[in-house]
C-alpha cells in the first residue's frame, strides 16, 4: 500500500511502544537522578563513600551497640563501642528540670505541656483571633503561677531554682509576648517621618542594638542594671536576663516589621486618610494588619532564633536546658558521656526549631496573596 | 503621609472662623509628643545616671579608663601580632583580645563562605544523592543552638581527641590532638618577602592584561582567552622567584619533645572549637542564600545568554553571577555580621577574645560600665565598618534603572 503523493508506504498504525526500560521505574530513576553523567555518577560514588564510612559506625554508636538499661556508669564505661543512654535515663529529670525541687517537677510538667498545647493551638490560622493574645496572658500567667507556687497550696519555689526546659521556654515565650508589642512601636516610630526626634531614637536603638552581640547585652544586664537601680533595690538574675533578650529580639523584629510597613502600597495609607481615619485608627484597622500578615513568616524566623539564643543564658550562669545538661555531667562518675547529653539535647532543639522552620514555610505559601508590593 | 496631614490641616484652617484649635494642629501634637517622649527619656536616664553614681560612690569604684595603664596581671593563652605577658597593661590586653576575635571571625568568614557556596550548589544538583546531603547539613547545623554546637566541638577535641603524644598524624607535618593542631611552615628565608611583592606585582600585572583584553576584544570583536594567562601571571610569578631564590623547601615540622611538640605552628583547641563552630553553623544559613540567590534567576536568562552565543564561563560571569549576586550580597552581609557578632560565645569555651578580655578585666577591676562600653563599642565599630564595606559593594553591584 503506496501513498500516491509521497510515494512512501503507509504502515497500519501501531500502539505506541513502551519506552526503554532504562528509563523507567527504579533503574530510570538511578539514570535520571544520580548517574545521568560522568560527573554525577563520580559524585554519586563519593557520596555512597562517604556514607558507608559514617552511617553505619553512626548507627551502631547510637542504637545497636548502645546501652538502654539502666545500669552504674561502670558499665558504660567498659562497653567503649556504643552509646550510653543509661546516662540520660539516670539524669534526664536533671537535664529537663534543672535544680527545680525534686517531688514538686510535677508542676513545670504541666506547664510546659500546657505552653505546648497554646503553642500548637495557634498554629491553626482560624484561631488567630484578638483573644488569642489573651489566651497566651492567661497561659503565661498559670505557667509562672505553676513555677513560683506560693498560692492554691502549692509550695513557693525561688526563682533561681527554676531550669531545664521550662526556664527555656518561659525565657522564649515572655520573650515572644513582650517584644512584639514593643517592636511595633519601634517599627512605627521608625517610620514616623512628622516626628524626627522619635524617628532618631528609635533608629539608634535599632542599630545600636543590632550592633553589639547577645552577650554583651547579657553582662550589661548582669553586671550594669545592678548599678543603674536604686540602692537596696536587687533585680532578680532572670528578669535581668530576660530583659537583655527582649531588648535584644526587640530590635531585630521591628526590622522585619518595618519591611512589611514599606511593602504596602501608598495608596492604603492616602485611602485610610482619606476616610478621615485617625493614625492610631489607620494602623489598627488598614496599615498593621496587612504589614503583620506579610511579615509573619519572617516573625516566625526570628523567634527560631531567639529560641536558640535563650541557650545564651547559660553563659550568666542561669540552668536553662543547656546548662542543666552541662550540670549533668559534673560529677567525674558520668563526665565522659557529654556526648549522649549534648545529642539529647540537641534533638529537643532540633525539634522546636525545625517544627519552627517548616511552619514559617508552610506560612509563607499559606498567606502569599499577591498582596506584596 | 505628613504632606497629606498638613495639607488637611492648611487646608481647613483657611475659613478664619473655624480656626483649628492648637492641640488638633497635627504639627503641633507632634511637636508635644516628641517634647514629652525626649523629656521622659532624659528624665530616665538622669535618674539611672544619679542611682549608678551613688551605687559606684557606696562601692568606692573611681569611674574613668584610668586603669588601662595598671598591670593587668592575667595571662592569655594565645595572641597575634602583639608579645602579651602577664605584667603588660589592661589597653594591652583589649587589643589582644580585639585581634583575636579579628583574627577568628576573618578566617571564618572566609571558610564559611567557602562551604556555604559549595552546600548551596549541592542543594541544588541534579544529582538526587548529593542534594538530600546538603540539606540534611543544613537542616541540622541551622536548628541547633550555635553555644551547644561550641560545647560539642569543645569537648569533642579535649576530650575524644588522643593525647599529646598519640598524636593524629593527618597528612605529613599535621598532628590533631587535645592539644589542638600542630603543622608544619616553612622555613624563614630571605626570599619570601620577595615572593610577596613579586605576587602584589602579579596583581599590577593581571590588571595590565585585562585592559589590554578587552581593548584587543573591541578592537578585533574576538576576546583573547582570560582564566589561564591571569592564573600564570599571579602564581608564576611568585614562583620564579622562589626558583630564583634557590627554591628552598626547608620546612619546619613539629617533632614531639618532652611534653609537647616543638617547633611548626599551632592553633589551640578553644580556636579550633570555636573556628569549626562558626564555620559550620554560619556555612548552613549561607547555603541557602546562595540557593535562594541562584533559584531567583530564571532559567531564560541561562538560555537566551547560549542562544546569543556565550560560552559557559561567559554565560556565569556575565549573565548570572551579576543577577544573583545582587539577591546574594545583602542577606550575606548579616550572616557575617552575624559571625563575628557570634565569636563572643569564644567566653564559654576560654578562647581569649574581646567578650572574655573584658569578662576578666571587669571581674578583677570592678570597672563594670567602662569594660562592656569598650566591649560594645568595638563591636559597633566591626559591624559599621562591615556593612559600610558591603552597602559600598552592593551599590556598585546594584541594578541601575533609567
Amino acid at each position: 500500500m503506496t501513498d500516491p503523493t509521497t510515494g512512501m508506504s503507509n504502515p497500519e498504525p501501531q500502539a505506541a511502544r513502551k519506552p526503554p526500560a532504562s528509563s523507567v521505574g527504579v533503574l530510570g530513576w538511578l539514570r535520571g537522578n544520580l548517574f545521568n553523567g560522568w560527573f554525577n555518577s563520580l559524585l554519586t560514588i563519593l557520596a555512597l563513600y562517604l556514607l558507608w564510612q559514617v552511617v553505619p559506625p553512626l548507627f551502631n554508636w547510637l542504637f545497636f551497640d548502645a546501652i538502654w538499661a539502666n545500669v552504674p556508669a561502670e558499665v558504660c564505661r567498659e562497653n567503649r563501642e556504643g552509646a550510653c543512654w543509661a546516662f540520660i535515663r539516670e539524669r534526664y529529670r536533671l537535664i529537663l528540670f534543672g535544680t527545680y525541687p525534686f517531688d514538686q517537677q510535677w508542676r513545670p510538667l504541666v506547664g510546659v505541656l500546657m505552653l505546648l498545647a497554646v503553642i500548637g493551638f495557634s498554629c491553626f490560622r482560624r484561631f488567630w483571633r484578638p483573644w488569642l493574645g489573651l489566651v497566651w496572658l492567661g497561659a503565661l500567667a498559670i505557667y509562672l503561677t505553676l513555677l513560683g507556687g506560693g498560692v492554691f497550696g502549692l509550695t513557693p519555689v525561688r526563682s533561681d531554682l527554676w531550669g531545664g526546659l521550662p526556664l527555656t521556654l518561659l525565657l522564649a515565650v515572655v520573650g515572644i509576648v513582650v517584644a512584639f508589642p514593643l517592636s511595633l512601636l519601634l517599627a512605627l516610630g521608625r517610620r514616623a517621618e512628622n516626628m524626627p526626634i522619635v524617628k532618631a531614637i528609635c533608629v539608634g536603638y535599632i542599630e545600636l542594638i543590632r550592633g553589639v552581640p547577645l552577650i554583651s547585652l547579657l553582662f550589661m544586664a548582669s553586671f550594669m542594671l545592678p548599678l543603674f537601680m536604686p540602692t537596696g533595690v536587687t533585680i532578680d538574675a532572670l528578669i535581668r536576663a530576660q530583659v537583655a533578650i527582649i531588648v535584644f529580639v526587640s530590635s531585630y523584629l521591628s526590622e522585619v516589621i518595618r519591611g512589611g510597613l514599606q511593602a504596602l502600597p501608598r495608596g492604603q495609607y492616602e485611602g485610610a486618610q482619606a476616610m478621615g481615619l485617625t493614625y492610631w485608627q489607620m494602623q489598627r484597622k488598614i496599615i498593621l494588619p496587612q504589614a503583620i500578615k506579610i511579615s509573619i513568616p519572617p516573625i516566625v524566623n526570628t523567634y527560631l532564633g531567639m529560641f536558640k539564643d535563650t541557650s545564651l543564658v547559660a553563659i550568666v550562669s542561669l540552668t536553662d536546658l543547656l546548662l542543666a545538661t552541662r550540670q549533668s555531667f559534673a560529677d567525674p562518675e558520668w563526665r565522659q558521656f557529654f556526648v549522649e547529653g549534648y545529642v539529647f539535647i540537641a534533638c529537643i532543639y532540633w525539634s522546636f526549631c525545625f517544627f519552627m522552620s517548616k511552619y514559617s514555610q508552610h506560612l509563607e505559601r499559606a498567606l502569599s496573596t499577591g498582596h506584596k508590593t | 503621609m505628613t504632606d497629606q496631614a498638613e495639607r488637611r490641616a492648611g487646608a481647613r484652617s483657611q475659613p478664619p472662623q473655624q480656626a483649628t484649635p492648637i492641640w488638633r494642629d497635627p504639627r503641633t501634637r507632634a511637636i508635644i509628643w516628641q517634647v514629652l517622649i525626649l523629656g521622659g527619656i532624659i528624665a530616665l536616664a538622669a535618674y539611672l545616671v544619679h542611682n549608678t553614681l551613688v551605687n559606684l560612690e557606696a562601692r568606692s569604684i573611681r569611674t574613668g579608663f584610668g586603669f588601662f595603664e595598671q598591670e593587668a596581671g592575667f595571662a592569655i593563652g594565645e595572641s597575634t601580632f602583639i608579645d602579651y605577658r602577664a605584667s603588660d597593661s589592661y589597653g594591652k590586653a583589649f587589643a589582644v583580645g580585639l585581634l583575636n576575635t579579628l583574627r577568628v571571625s576573618l578566617i571564618g568568614i572566609v571558610l564559611a563562605t567557602l562551604i556555604g557556596v559549595v552546600m548551596g550548589i549541592a542543594r541544588l544538583s541534579s544529582n538526587w544523592l548529593v542534594a538530600k546531603l546538603a540539606s540534611v547539613y543544613v537542616e541540622v547545623m541551622r536548628n541547633i543552638p550555635l553555644l551547644l554546637q561550641l560545647f560539642f566541638w569543645y569537648g569533642a577535641i579535649s576530650f575524644l581527641l588522643p593525647a599529646v603524644r598519640d598524636a593524629l598524624n593527618l597528612m605529613p607535618g599535621v598532628f590533631l590532638s587535645k592539644a589542638g593542631l600542630q603543622y608544619a611552615v616553612p622555613v624563614g628565608h630571605p626570599v619570601h618577602p620577595w615572593m610577596g611583592l613579586a605576587f602584589l606585582a602579579g596583581i599590577g600585572g593581571c590588571v595590565l592584561y585585562y585592559r589590554w583584553a578587552k581593548k584587543r576584544q573591541a578592537e578585533t570583536g574576538v576576546e583573547p582567552r582570560l582564566g589561564l594567562p591571569l592564573t600564570g601571571i599571579l602564581v608564576g610569578l611568585p614562583g620564579l622567584v622562589w626558583l630564583i631564590g634557590g627554591a628552598p623547601v626547608a620546612m619546619n615540622v613539629p617533632e614531639f619533645g618532652t611534653f609537647n611538640y616543638q617547633g611548626g605552628a599551632s592553633v589551640t583547641p578553644e580556636f579550633l572549637a570555636l573556628l569549626l563552630g562558626l564555620t559550620f553553623y554560619t556555612a548552613g544559613f549561607l547555603a541557602e542564600i546562595v540557593r535562594a540567590g541562584i533559584l531567583a534567576v530564571p532559567h531564560g536568562q541561562t538560555e537566551a545568554a547560549s542562544a546569543i552565543g556565550l560560552r559557559r564561563g561567559q554565560v556565569l560571569r556575565l549573565v548570572l553571577l551579576p543577577q544573583a549576586l545582587r539577591i546574594i550580597v545583602p542577606p550575606t552581609t548579616s550572616q557575617y555580621l552575624n559571625l563575628t557578632k557570634n565569636s563572643s560565645l569564644a567566653v564559654a569555651i576560654g578562647y581569649p577574645d574581646l567578650v572574655s578580655v573584658a569578662n576578666t578585666s571587669l571581674n578583677q577591676t570592678g570597672q563594670a560600665i567602662e569594660c562592656i562600653s569598650i566591649m560594645m563599642a568595638c563591636y559597633l565599630t566591626i559591624s559599621l565598618t562591615i556593612s559600610f564595606f558591603m552597602n559600598w559593594y552592593n551599590r556598585r553591584i546594584a541594578l541601575v534603572e533609567r
